[in-house]
């Protein structure tokens, strides 16, 4: 019986939430988040890759740029004829693999947070006014956003940049692109839901115009799903850049770009395994760790997951 | 012989701050026909008690129990199946909230003839014949009609009447209803009021009413039980406990109602909230907000003792407003204040 | 100064346009038919209702959350519904709202603070410094602790929520003040402290309360004046005394009669209503109470009941005086009823 459900959930704060300590946001945040050891893990991770990324140019043994001629494909130094000079071995022009993927760290980051940062913003921009505007201005903005969901996300990047020429900055904004209509969407959905709330009516007798409304009362409260999201979408887009630059529509040669090292060692792939393992790799971690930390932010954020 | 017997019900819930007692110590009787009101604020426990009954609490939920007997039968050892069997058949529950109780993707006839089906068999034809005769008795027009409406084209007062037919399909020998008019109209909550009381006479049936509010239970309950914090403090008569509190909680409670209160005067009010997890007082649980609270209620927990016409948990209970028993020295008097 | 008229409603109404999907016809819905009163300084008059009869919509009304469809109101003697931005401005802050819900109406990102001082931010031009001790002291006035300024609300119970409402509510000094139902979430004892609170302000700052509530015992308590509606419009509206002792509508009557009551003296004959409340989507015709009034005859089928005067209040029935005086037949009035309540 369906009853038996609902009787258990009604009665459990009425048990348990009475008792509510006072606690900080942040201290409760991290009890709830602490639970999960894959997100701590995940966070672990990136913690790790931002500190490479930005001490690349003092932890690198080589510059990433430079060619020793005299050991192209070296193998990782555990291999035969492997040499510590180059840990990771080297590749078809004879840079060292470890230099550039420590530095295709810092191209990754940046990547990561320009696209999060531009889709979000704009994804805010337009959901906020989405929500508060409802009638046409609604109408054309989800349904335009309706439109960039129905193209494939990769197709949609590749157009965008056929259409501003290859480089890294317009893959970027290509990506930015294509992930904008779900935080669009998701920030209406949120903003929509608090706006019947009772909090912001007494915002708005209080006499609060249009911009406190929207960004001092309503967009803190929409947060929690947009930062979940934004998490998730940063491995997206570093993947995504990625798969660009892999098709040599993102960051060009001789950027130590993680897709773009993929695209340039694809015909070495036979004879020199670790020229496509160790970037490939390198993607495979850091795209994991924020989708396992995503994940946990999700928990420990979203209030209807919360135990006790 | 009682139909309903708990003696001494604990329940804890375990929670991230330790083991936090929701029910401590209830005693509950209830016999064949009778109409029992159970009342309390929010978290005084008395929904939880139903549902450690019903055994319907989550896992982390510790029940425990010197007795508890439905009809003969130890309701602390009894299978699962059988208990599920039990519940619906024999005792059946409502709920506050009539519109998320009933499943919205279904009709209420189906919804009807499953509880039907589920406890009693019958062919398809005799079930549509028995839901479409419950709906009439808990009067909804066009009953038969209606048997193929969903829980959203109804109006909550229907929704209610739904989940009493439901509840009532099976002949229980217990109702147990909780807060069922809260989230109603009051005209509409004086039907759904009379439906209850009409139903458990014409089918002497016995009927436990759950409710935070007092008027509802002093217009139909036999006999009162009064709980805090987890506790039962009072229980006896409806007019006697409404005229004569003996508890310094009911009294209070009852000071604090405005119909009570005569012209436009200030409330009598009960200074600080009920305990929670962190706060939960040694002694008597009411003391810190007792008036006439003494040493000894600070340090003993009172016991439920028997008196004229019912029970009550005090050491000094109240008689017309004063506390019996009041200790005569100047000393603890004068800790008292 | 007590006693001022400090709001005046005319004739107010509010309708909604639902519907009008891409295969519906829009359909108008009168959730507020026109209704007039006014508020006067330091007294309350209360609102009451079941659902669906507009109590909320009048409160949105009033709080200028929304505009009437038609109709006057006037705040301080100034029409609200045509005034300039500015002055729109100014009336706002005279008009203050308290909801039901207080784990709703509260901002759950802002320190109590912050929501206190929040009304003074966007109207007033006083200093960070200022802005605290005001919130201070209201905070004193409403019986919360000065440590209690940097918490968040989810640190408090459903009574102490319902006080910092109440004080945020009171941080432009307000003239009048919407309580929509500010006390049915709380439990009995909460409710009287809430209760003494709200009536210790009145007296203090002289407010004019608009009360709104289903429950009878506490308008009892608190209101001097009531207005009882049904559908949109008022039915019974007067002085508190005449409408409890002897109300003269049968809704009111019925509604008085539904209501529990602990002490038996205060139990009426209970006048069972039957059938469910109308929705104002698809409004009965003539009186929107005959299909559940015991005394409907076709006259209330037909034509509508307007507000007028009958013994020291005012009632929107077309039998009023014959109900008074017991005349009126329960269902299916005769014609000689309905004739000597037509002279």
């Amino acid at each position: 019986m369906t009853v038996d459900a609902n009787a258990v959930q009604e009665t459990d704060p009425e048990a348990q939430g009475l008792a509510a300590r006072p606690m900080h946001p942040l201290v409760e945040f991290w009890v709830y988040f602490r639970e999960s050891r894959g997100a701590v893990a995940g966070m672990a991770v990136i913690a790790v890759v931002v500190i490479v990324a930005i001490f690349a140019d003092v932890l690198a043994p080589h510059d990433p740029t430079e060619q020793f001629r005299d050991s192209l494909l070296t193998p990782p130094v555990w291999a035969e004829d492997g040499s510590w000079a180059f840990p990771l071995g080297t590749d078809a022009v004879g840079r060292d693999m470890l230099s550039r993927i420590m530095h295709g760290a810092r191209f990754s980051m940046v990547i990561g947070l320009v696209v999060v940062t531009l889709s979000l913003s704009i994804g805010i921009g337009l959901g906020l006014v989405a929500g508060f505007f409802r009638g046409v201005v609604e109408t054309l903005i989800m349904r335009l956003m309706d439109i960039m969901l129905a193209l494939p996300s990769l197709l949609l990047a590749i157009v965008i940049v056929a259409i501003l020429g290859p480089s890294l900055f317009n893959a970027m904004v290509a990506i930015a692109l294509v992930y904008l209509p779900h935080f669009a969407r998701l920030t209406r959905a949120a903003a929509i839901g608090e706006l019947s709330r009772d909090y912001v009516t007494a915002s708005r007798v209080a006499g609060a115009g249009l911009p406190r409304l929207m960004f001092s009362t309503v967009l803190p409260n929409c947060l929690p799903p947009l930062i979940v999201q934004a998490t998730l979408a940063f491995s997206s887009a570093i993947l995504d850049a990625a798969a660009l630059g892999f098709l040599g529509l993102g960051a060009q040669p001789p950027l130590p770009e993680w897709g773009t090292m993929l695209a340039e060692a694809r015909e070495f792939v036979l004879r020199a395994w670790w020229v496509v393992t160790f970037p490939g790799l390198a993607i495979l971690v850091t795209v994991l760790a924020f989708n396992l930390m995503g994940d946990g932010l999700r928990d420990a954020l979203d209030p209807k997951l919360k135990r006790s | 012989m009682a139909l309903l017997d708990i003696r001494n019900l604990r329940v804890e819930f375990r929670t991230a701050q330790g083991l936090f007692p929701a029910v401590d110590g209830i005693d509950l009787t209830v016999d064949e026909g009778e109409l029992l009101g159970v009342v309390g604020e929010s978290g005084s426990g008395k929904s939880v008690t139903m549902l450690a009954l019903m055994g319907l609490l989550p896992w982390t939920a510790n029940v425990t129990a010197d007795r508890m007997e439905f009809a003969g039968r130890d309701m602390l050892s009894i299978p699962p199946r059988e208990r599920r069997r039990l519940t619906g058949a024999e005792m059946a529950m409502i709920f506050q909230e009539p519109m998320s109780s009933l499943n919205p993707c279904f009709t209420v006839g189906f919804q009807l003839t499953e509880a039907i089906k589920v406890h009693q068999g019958g062919t398809r034809r005799q079930r549509r014949d028995q839901a479409a005769e419950l709906l009439q008795q808990v009067g909804i027009p066009s009953a038969a009609s209606r048997l193929s409406a969903f829980p959203h084209q109804l109006s909550g007062g229907m929704n209610q009447r739904v989940m009493i037919a439901m509840a009532i399909a099976c002949n229980p020998k217990l109702l147990i209803a909780d807060e069922p008019t809260t989230a109603l109209d009051v005209t509409i909550q004086a039907q759904i009021l009379d439906l209850l009381v009409q139903l458990q006479r014409e089918r002497g049936m016995a009927l436990i009413l759950i409710t935070h509010d007092m008027a509802v239970v002093a217009e139909t309950a036999r006999r009162v039980n009064v709980m805090y914090a987890g506790q039962q403090v009072e229980t006896r008569p409806v007019d006697s406990l409404f005229d004569n509190p003996r508890h310094p909680y009911t009294a209070a409670l009852l000071d604090a109602l405005p119909e009570r209160a005569s012209g436009k005067t200030r409330l009598p009010t009960i200074p600080g909230v009920v305990p929670g997890i962190a706060d939960r007082p040694g002694g008597c649980l009411f003391h810190p907000r007792c008036r006439f609270a003494q040493q000894r209620c600070k340090t003993n927990r009172p016991e439920l003792e028997s008196d004229r016409d019912g029970r009550v948990r005090c050491f000094f209970p109240l008689d017309r407003g004063e506390p019996t028993d009041w200790p005569e020295d100047a000393e603890s008097r004068g800790s008292a204040a | 100064m007590s006693g001022e008229t400090v709001l005046t409603a005319e004739n107010l109404v509010r309708t909604y346009t639902t519907g009008g999907g891409m295969f519906r016809a829009a359909a108008d819905v009168k959730a507020l038919a026109g209704v007039s009163f006014s508020l006067r300084a330091g007294r309350t008059l209360a609102v009451v209702g079941e659902s669906g009869c507009g109590k909320s919509t009048l409160a949105r009304l009033v709080t200028m959350i929304e505009k009437p469809t038609d109709g006057v109101l006037r705040v301080d003697g100034r029409d609200v519904v045509g005034a300039d931005y500015q002055e729109r401005k100014r009336l706002r802050q005279e008009v203050q709202i308290v909801f039901q819900d207080p784990y709703g109406s509260l901002n759950p990102r802002k320190k109590v603070g912050a929501i206190l001082e929040e009304p003074l931010r966007i109207n007033t031009r006083m200093s960070a410094a200022d802005r605290k001790e005001r919130a201070e002291s209201m905070m004193a006035h409403v019986g919360l602790r000065r440590e209690h300024y940097s918490r968040y609300p989810h640190m408090f119970s459903g009574g102490q929520r319902q006080r910092i409402a109440i004080a945020r509510a009171l941080m432009l000094q307000p003239r009048i003040l919407v309580a929509d139902e500010p006390v049915s979430a709380l439990d009995v004892s909460i409710q009287a402290q809430v209760l003494n609170l709200l009536m210790d302000l009145q007296d203090e700052f002289d407010l004019a309360y608009l009360f709104i509530s289903h429950d009878l015992s506490v308008v009892r308590h608190i209101a001097e004046d009531i207005m009882v509606m049904y559908l949109g419009r008022a039915v019974e509206h007067g002085p508190r005394e005449a409408i409890f002792d002897a109300p003269r509508h049968p809704y009111t009557q019925a509604l008085l009669a539904s209501t529990p009551a602990v002490e038996p003296a205060h139990r009426r004959e209970r006048i069972a209503l039957t059938g469910e409340l109308p929705s104002p989507i698809n409004p009965p015709s003539g009186c929107a109470f005959h299909p559940r009034c015991p005394f409907a005859t076709d006259r209330c089928r037909t034509e509508r009941p307007e507000l007028r005067p009958v013994h020291g209040r005012e009632v929107a029935c077309h039998h009023a005086e014959a109900i008074a005086d017991g005349v009126a037949t329960r269902k299916g009035a005769t014609a000689a009823a309905d004739a000597s309540a037509a002279q």
